[in-house]
This record gives C-alpha cells, structure tokens and sequence, in this order.
C-alpha cells in the first residue's frame, strides 16, 4: 500500500506541458515547397483538403504562405484534391 | 535570364507516339522561341485527384527553361490552351531556391520517401517533421546536421 508521501503527483505532470511549436522549413532549412510533390503537401492539409492554419503546423508566416501557394498549385494540377472526404 | 517551368498533362487514350510527339511539339516550340531547354521531366501517368474532362488518369510532363523575356510565356500558354491533347498546364517562374531544388533533384540529392516512412508521419502527425524534412536536406548539408542534435538534446531534457 502506498502510503501519502510516494504519491507525488495525481496526474502525470508532463501532460499539461505542450511542445514549442517550430517552423520546420526555417529549423531544416527548406528554402523551397514543390508543388509537385504532393506527398509533401499532404502533412499541411486536413482530411477535406483544406489547409491547416498555421497555429497548428507551426510554420512561420513567411512559409506558410508558400506552403498554401504550393498547395493551390498541386490542386490546379490535379494532385491534390479541391475537395475530399477521408483524405487520409 | 529568367528560369521557366511549364508542367503539363497529357490525355492518356492517345497512343504512346502522339504522346512523346506533344511534349516534342512544345519542346520544339520553346527552342524555336530561342530558349534554352533545361530539363524535360517525364512524369508518367498519374492518378488524377479528381476528374479533368472525364479522364482519371493523365500524363504529367514538367519542361524546365530558360528565356530572355518572359513574352514567350504568352504565346504557349496560348498554344496549350488550343491544343486538344492537353488537360492541364501550369507556367511558373523559378526563383533561385527553385532552380537549387530542380538541379538538386537531378542529381538524385533529393530522395523520395518510401511509403513505410510516409505512414509513420501520417500517424505521427505534427511530431514527425523530421520526417518531412528528410529529402531536403542535402540541400544544406552544412546547416542540418549541426541544428538537428541540439534539438534532440532538448528533446531529452524535457
């Protein structure tokens, strides 16, 4: 039986804490997003093909707007979809 | 000297020679123009993501070139959009990160992930951006491998 004191914490105290979000073009230094990639494109979309918002990819503005540029692209080009249902 | 890249997509129902001879036809165009062929990339026969004129599938093809002024862009936009064969098509100017990226890709620096890779960061979601940033980074080998244990090293002590 464990007695008061071994019980430090009720929770896990690690699960409050969120990671830093980063922008992962600047960390691995990725100077260009090709549109024709779409396997690539794929991780800055959601299930219906919208693009996620940069709150949660992390990407700084300036390559977040390439990112959507990218996207735009590929969907024009019929490699991404415009709209989709269970996408991944 | 401004670097063009014109991809486009081929009806798949012709016949093998109709197709090589379309992707001629604009190569030709282009050098006739006096521009300077960089790369004709042969994409192959992709699975469309939504229908485009009734077809599921076409043939991608990416010509990368160069050219003084841009008027030439005018002028084949203008003949892919009377030719019957094509699909789609997308001009875009290079800038000098995207002329690095094509070279590097040529030169196979640029490795395609597998599919196994590709379904861990899919599971993975956020967290897997080293996955995603894999391919890219011959690009600069010098920045890369110095920024990325440091950030394991953070990882650890959290």
């Amino acid at each position: 039986m464990a007695s008061r004191d071994d019980i430090k914490f009720l929770s896990n105290p690690k699960i409050g804490q969120n990671k830093k979000k980063y922008c992962r073009f600047k960390k691995y230094g990725i100077k260009y997003i090709d549109y024709k990639d779409p396997d690539f494109l794929l991780g800055f979309i959601n299930e219906q093909g919208k693009i996620l918002p940069r709150r949660i990819t992390g990407n700084s503005l300036k390559y977040q707007r390439k990112v959507a540029t990218a996207i735009k692209r590929a969907r024009h080009l019929a490699m991404l979809p415009y709209v989709a249902d269970l996408l991944k | 000297m401004n670097q063009y890249e014109v991809t486009f997509i081929v009806d798949p129902v012709l016949s093998d020679t109709e197709i090589k001879q379309t992707s001629e036809n604009y190569v030709d165009l282009l050098k006739t123009e006096g521009c300077q062929i960089v790369h004709v990339d042969e994409m192959g026969l992709r699975q469309l993501a939504y229908p485009i004129k009734k077809r599921n599938s076409g043939i991608y093809y990416c010509i990368e070139f160069q050219s003084d002024s841009g008027t030439i862009i005018g002028r084949l936009e203008l003949a892919l959009r009377r030719d019957e064969r094509i699909m789609r098509f997308l001009t875009t100017a290079l800038d000098k990160y995207g002329i690095k990226y094509n070279e590097d890709k040529r030169n196979g620096l640029i490795k395609k992930r597998d599919k196994a890779e590709k379904k861990s960061e899919k599971s993975f979601g956020q967290t897997a951006a080293p996955v995603a940033a894999k391919p890219e980074e011959p690009v600069q080998p010098s920045k890369a491998p110095e920024k990325a244990p440091v950030a394991a090293v953070a990882e650890e002590e959290e």
